[in-house]
């Protein structure tokens, strides 16, 4: 039995009130061990207050070939945003 | 879309600095650039540990003990972030591995000097760490995502590691004649290797001027070099100590210091396996390996347990 331990990708929360953060990657046998090599490698100056680690096979992405149709749509949609409305200067608290 | 279109596609967004992700498309020739330099990087954090682990147990006294095991455990840190950005792509952790082991890949040249004195801590930090601090600046902009993000977090925790060193050969500069000898001694021994660590002159590096169009490098190698010794000169007038160079003379007309020529028939010898302790650290590196690895299967083993327990 001479296999290698799995990747896991690390997610930090900085403080409490921010979102857990991707910090990076690392190798461990299991989720608690690699919980622990997060908070070596990744929070030795209190860079955080919670780690999350999943393996790096369960996690889906979206292919950058696919970038035009993905997020092209979007590009064209100025009406989404607030700037996109005429009003009066004199109109307030809006 | 055809190679010649992505390629050019490629090049764009290299000129206009916008950063190769792991799945966007790259040429393989800049694949195997970063392979080659990111795994060079990462070995030479991690044999860069074996000089000073020789002095953590002989430290001077406590603070400078927490201060050793704290620098050698960042190096430690290092190692690991460059190693995982070395695997976005496409790369094994071991394969990495085996070709240090098997001599294969290089690794900085500095780290196959000896440390025979407490000052040799000091040199290294304030001259080693400060030569990879002006290599490693830039490389926090470099176009290849992963890198420059291993960088930015490298760039934040060296910077300790120089203050420390500058302020060992302080102490040893203000104590007896002695220990100022110690100091002026490490320095001489330091000095010249440290100034190889920019790598070959420019006309000799294969490498540098298509890292640069890739915006990997942003600096030549001598560039570098001489940005080095002009932040360095003074900082070693402040310790009171001499730089071992007869040529070194400030360059008023150039704004920077001339120094003397670099005995490169050295730096070859010893990149190519023939420095003072090259097979020392090989050595350490491998028995590690091998000697860690029930360590890695019995981890498995209990991982699976674990898992099969939780099964059933």
């Amino acid at each position: 039995m001479n296999k290698n331990w799995p990747l896991w990708e690390v997610f930090i929360r900085s403080k409490a009130g921010l979102n857990h953060k991707h910090v990076g990657s690392l190798h461990a046998a299991d989720a608690d061990m690699a919980i622990q090599n997060a908070r070596d490698v990744y929070t030795r100056r209190n860079e955080g207050v919670s780690i999350w680690v999943v393996e790096s096979t369960n996690i889906a992405a979206s292919d950058p070939a696919d970038s035009d149709q993905m997020y092209e749509p979007a590009k064209d949609k100025v009406y989404r945003h607030p700037t996109f409305y005429n009003l009066p200067d004199e109109l307030k608290h809006m | 879309m055809d190679t010649a279109l992505l390629e050019q596609h490629f090049n764009e967004k290299i000129d206009q600095d916008i950063r190769i992700e792991p799945k966007d498309w790259m040429p393989d020739h800049y694949r195997k650039t970063l392979i080659r330099q990111i795994s060079q990087h990462a070995h030479s954090e991690i044999v860069g540990m074996l000089p000073e682990a020789n002095w953590i147990t002989r430290a001077p006294s406590l603070r400078r003990k927490a201060a050793a095991l704290a620098k050698v455990q960042d190096e430690a840190g290092h190692g690991l972030y460059l190693y995982s950005a070395c695997e976005t792509l496409g790369v094994d952790r071991d394969d990495l591995f085996a070709d240090l082991h098997s001599g294969k890949a290089k690794y900085s040249s500095i780290f196959n000097y000896p440390t025979l004195t407490w000052a040799d801590m000091g040199a290294i930090g304030w001259l080693v760490d400060g030569a990879a601090i002006m290599n490693q600046v830039p490389l926090c902009r470099a176009s290849y995502g992963p890198y420059a993000r291993a960088m930015v977090r490298v760039c934040k925790e060296e910077s300790f590691h120089q203050r420390q060193g500058y302020e060992i050969m302080l102490t040893l500069c203000n104590g007896s004649d002695e220990q100022k000898k110690m100091a002026q001694d490490a320095l001489n021994r330091w000095w010249w290797p440290s100034l190889m660590m920019f790598g070959p002159t420019d006309k000799d590096s294969k490498h540098t001027e298509q890292s640069m169009r890739w915006r990997i490098k942003r600096f030549t190698n001598d560039e570098l070099r001489q940005k080095f010794v002009d932040v360095t000169v003074p900082q070693a007038e402040l310790l009171g100590l001499t730089v071992p160079d007869k040529d070194l003379k400030w360059n008023e007309e150039r704004g920077h210091y001339d120094f003397g020529e670099i005995d490169w028939k050295e730096f070859f010898n010893v990149i190519s396996g023939n420095g003072p302790c090259n097979k020392q650290r090989i050595e350490a590196r491998k028995s590690a390996w091998d000697n860690g690895a029930w360590v890695r299967e019995a981890a498995n083993a209990h991982a699976e347990k674990k898992a099969k327990r939780k099964a059933a």
